[in-house]
């Protein structure tokens, strides 16, 4: 039995199966990710004045990983077109390209969890903190590659203040409250940050395995049934381009400001 | 199956795509054909991509969890009735199967609280939606609009696969330590994430699994009425029952996900200890808590009522789509205003995503909000209504055939008119306030979802059986199960319009004694005692209720097997291209690729040799033009 229209374009619709499909999954992707920016928005708008941290992520990375999505938009496309003249060397090429480039957003990506998961801030018994990397723990003593603050609310405007001087600073351990790295349970914005992002980079990671499977061992549709094949390619493009997308917003929500 | 009817469209292997570049391997392809080899037990009934399988796993499953649902629910009322007083007959096994929670056979407060939450859940998550939208729908849409299967067969297996599988972990979060989640179906926040028990955690990753196979279906639903209509099946030929699953549908894409981030989010703050929907400075039965603070509980509830209330019109829009179907077919007549349907269905899916906040009137999000809601939530009632009437003006001048089918159908309309009518004082922010949260509040929405949903459902049940099978169900058996459920559904829920306006709340394990008590007598009313009462009859009629399911049982199965054998592919004699397929029908559904003709409800056309006009019966009759 043969569903019709899975490869060429219902005439009265003018479109096939499973275009239909990825667009009506991409809709349910708007809403999802809406129904997340909405929370942020929420938080952010209900959080106590000068709370909402600035500055804390590297806009250095998240500039980079805007650019390595854009590149991957471009050779996604240009992967896509390479599929329609039936040229399959420069799909090949620009495929892995792609995968190139998308890992290489989850390495940087990855690098960043790693530069919060590693950040502490320490409440001190004598009312200030302490905040920075964490260098070396023992049964005596934390040593932090950071600064000691006053007030914790010196912590969230990073932007505003110019010159932090970073240095090594060591404590007692008898000396502290309590200790927590910025982790998602840190406050709402690691936690939002982290639950934004992570879903995106679960998302970035389900494109790279089904690009890679099409760019692999699914290549082989290309000699039996190119055209279908190259919906498939246009069908992942697709999801692919949203996922960049939704990067697109995630930048400046998170990082710039 | 009929294994030599010739099968539309002709076969292409999927495994061997030189058919279709046309190089005359056709023939030698069909040796290669998946369908072709010896369909074993798994590939046939757990593995199957074939719509109509899954459409009657989908609801046998789901069958299964409305009996395990209304199960719960007797269990609840038992306790409202006789606070502490252990459960007879199946007591000492409620104890020895989840241990401390019911030591004694008596049901704890916790545990009633576990069960409230779960028979919500699964009435309306494992239940109703996939038996209205996932089994009716994967059955017959394909068949209404000539399709040979779904759009995308291997997502719809699936689709019904993640539900499954959610089901299960509902079901496990019975089993562990703390048991299932406490926090009623709704989980609202910081509830949700302060009860001491991972049972929450389960319900979110079974929500979450469920949440999926929804989007998936809903994704294969809409591609395959867009996609696979056949030829000469405009949209305003199609049938009430596939514009209704495709608005449904529309419905499950757009407001699922939103709770898919709710719990993505309460999943978060219970397992890695954010603080979405946490509150600074919140305390819980002792100090303030470690948790960082700065959450919305409201967040939540926008979120999940985002969700929550469309989910009202999953729940009930399929079920009109049936009652329509069995309505038409049983008066012999065109639909009445079969264009308004169509309008009204969409008008209300659209309104349905504006009416959320309807349910957060006591919450103090401000008088501005709740006024837009009101209005929003009063508008909407009217294309409901315009569905309704529709269905009443139908029967008018029809000449109306009785049989079981057509006795849920008519059951359907007066109590769903209840339901709705009744949710117009609580759709109202100041009547709302008092009616909030009690008995009222329950008796409303069972009366849209129980004895209206559940009696279309039980409609299509008996209506499509024969299409199924080959084989009727019996009708004395179905009657007595009509009337003994129509009677015990009002028994069990008419008493409680009154305690809810007596003031009763509800979610109290005791049924109210120690509210009762604890109110000042003279000063502020205590809950009289008829109220109290009703919680014993109330009981009664609920296990008359789940006594009155018995025959429906019994019949369902014995007549797969020993009901009278049907002698015609269109036994009630209906247009809709479902019965124009062999019965039951086969892989691939249609003998030859029908072409429609006319719209869907030609009954009596006057002049015609039969009393129907099969959608794709070219007759010397003009089509008769639509309303």
């Amino acid at each position: 039995m043969e569903i019709p229209y899975t490869v060429e374009n219902r005439p009265d619709t003018g479109i096939y199966n499973a275009k239909v499909g990825i667009w009506l999954f991409l809709a349910s992707e708007v809403m999802l990710f809406g129904g997340l920016f909405s929370a942020y928005v929420l938080l952010r708008v209900g959080a106590p004045e000068g709370h909402w941290p600035h500055g804390w992520l590297d806009v250095r990375f998240g500039t980079i990983n805007t650019i390595l999505l854009a590149l991957s938009a471009i050779t996604t496309l240009l992967a896509w077109a390479a599929c329609k003249v039936r040229e399959f060397g420069k799909f090949k090429f620009f495929h892995a390209c792609t995968i190139l480039l998308a890992l290489t957003f989850l390495g940087i990506k990855s690098y960043e969890y790693h530069d919060k998961w590693i950040h502490y801030e320490i409440q001190l018994k004598d009312g200030t903190f302490a905040d920075g990397h964490l260098e070396e723990q023992n049964d005596k003593e934390v040593v932090l590659h950071g600064r000691i603050v006053k007030d914790e609310k010196d912590l969230y405007d990073l932007r505003a203040q110019k010159d932090i001087q970073l240095g090594e600073v060591k404590i007692d351990l008898a000396n502290i409250v309590k200790m927590q790295n910025y982790g998602p349970w840190h406050n709402t914005f690691t936690a939002i940050y982290f639950t934004l992002t992570g879903l995106h980079a679960l998302h970035i990671l389900g494109g790279t395995l089904v690009i890679f499977y099409l760019w692999g061992p699914g290549s082989k549709m290309y000699k039996t049934d190119p055209e279908r094949f190259t919906n498939r390619i246009e069908v992942s493009g697709l999801f692919w381009h949203f996922v960049d997308l939704v990067w697109i917003f995630l930048f400046p929500v998170l990082y710039l400001t | 199956m009929q294994p030599n009817v010739e099968q539309f469209p002709p076969h292409r292997a999927e495994t061997d795509a030189h058919a279709a570049h046309g190089h005359g391997h056709d023939d030698h392809s069909h040796g290669h054909d998946e369908h072709h080899h010896q369909p074993n037990f798994w590939t046939q009934y757990i593995f199957s991509t074939d719509h109509k399988v899954i459409g009657i796993q989908y609801g046998l499953v789901s069958l299964s969890f409305m009996l395990f649902g209304l199960f719960l629910m007797v269990m609840m009322r038992w306790q409202i009735a006789h606070p502490g007083v252990p459960v007879p007959v199946i007591g000492s096994l409620l104890a020895a199967v989840l241990g401390q929670p019911a030591a004694h056979g008596i049901i704890s407060p916790e545990l009633y609280n576990s069960f409230g939450a779960m028979h919500g859940t699964i009435m309306v998550f494992l239940g109703v939606v996939p038996l209205a939208f996932a089994a009716f729908g994967n059955y017959v849409v394909p068949l209404m609009i000539g399709a040979p299967d779904m759009t995308f067969p291997r997502i719809n297996m699936a689709s019904f696969h993640a539900f499954f599988l959610g089901g299960l972990v509902m079901l496990v979060s019975f089993f562990i330590p703390g048991g299932a989640a406490q926090a009623g179906w709704t989980s609202y926040s910081p509830l949700a994430s302060t009860i001491p028990t991972d049972g929450q955690a389960f319900w979110l990753v079974g929500m979450v699994l469920l949440i999926t196979s929804s989007l998936l279906g809903a994704v294969n639903f809409i591609a395959t009425i867009i996609q696979l209509r056949a030829p000469g099946m405009t949209w305003m030929r199609l049938p009430f029952f596939v514009w209704a699953q495709f608005v449904t549908a529309f419905l499950l894409l757009l407001a699922f996900p939103p709770l898919e981030a709710a719990g993505l989010l309460q999943l978060m703050d219970n397992v890695a200890h954010t603080s979405f929907f946490l509150p600074t400075g919140l305390a819980v039965s002792g100090p303030v808590g470690q948790a960082s603070g700065g959450g919305s509980p409201l967040l939540w509830q926008h979120l999940f009522w985002f969700l929550g209330h469309p989910e009202v019109y999953v729940l009930i829009l399929p079920a009109m789509g049936i009652v329509a179907e069995v309505i038409a077919n049983n008066t012999r007549k065109p639909i009445w205003g079969y264009k308004s349907l169509v309008y009204a269905a969409l008008v209300v899916g659209f309104l349905s995503f504006i009416v959320w906040a309807h349910h957060m009137y006591l919450t103090g999000m401000g008088q501005g909000i709740a006024t837009f809601f009101q209005a929003t939530t009063m508008i909407i009632s009217i294309p409901s209504v315009v569905i309704l009437t529709c269905m009443f003006l139908s029967l008018w001048g029809g000449s109306i055939r009785i049989n079981t089918p057509m006795l849920f159908a008519l059951g359907f309309l007066p109590m769903f008119g209840i339901g709705g009518l009744t949710g117009l004082p609580l759709g109202l922010a100041a009547a709302d306030l008092y009616l909030h949260d009690t008995y009222y509040v329950i008796a409303h929405f069972h009366y849209v979802v129980a004895p209206g949903t559940i009696f279309a459902l039980f409609a299509g049940v008996y209506f499509w059986f024969p299409k199924m099978t080959g084989r009727r169900m019996s009708e004395f058996w179905g009657r007595v199960h009509f009337w003994c459920s129509f009677v015990f559904m009002n028994l069990v829920f008419m008493p409680m319009f009154a305690q809810g306006i007596k003031g009763m709340l509800r979610r109290m394990s005791d049924g109210g004694v120690n509210y009762s008590a604890a109110r000042v007598p003279g000063v502020i009313d205590t809950l009289p005692g008829t109220v109290m009462e009703m919680n014993t009859w109330i009981l009664w009629a609920a296990i008359g209720l789940g006594l009155a399911q018995i025959p429906f049982i019994i019949n369902l199965f014995w007549s797969i097997s020993h009901g009278e054998k049907v002698n015609s592919d269109n036994p009630w004699h209906a247009t809709t291209l479902d019965w124009q397929t062999p019965t039951p029908p086969p892989h691939g559904n249609f003998a030859h690729e029908p072409h429609v003709v006319r719209g869907p409800y030609d009954y009596s056309v006057p002049g015609a040799a039969n009393d129907f006009c099969p959608q794709n019966e070219p007759g010397v009759q003009a089509p008769r033009p639509a309303h």
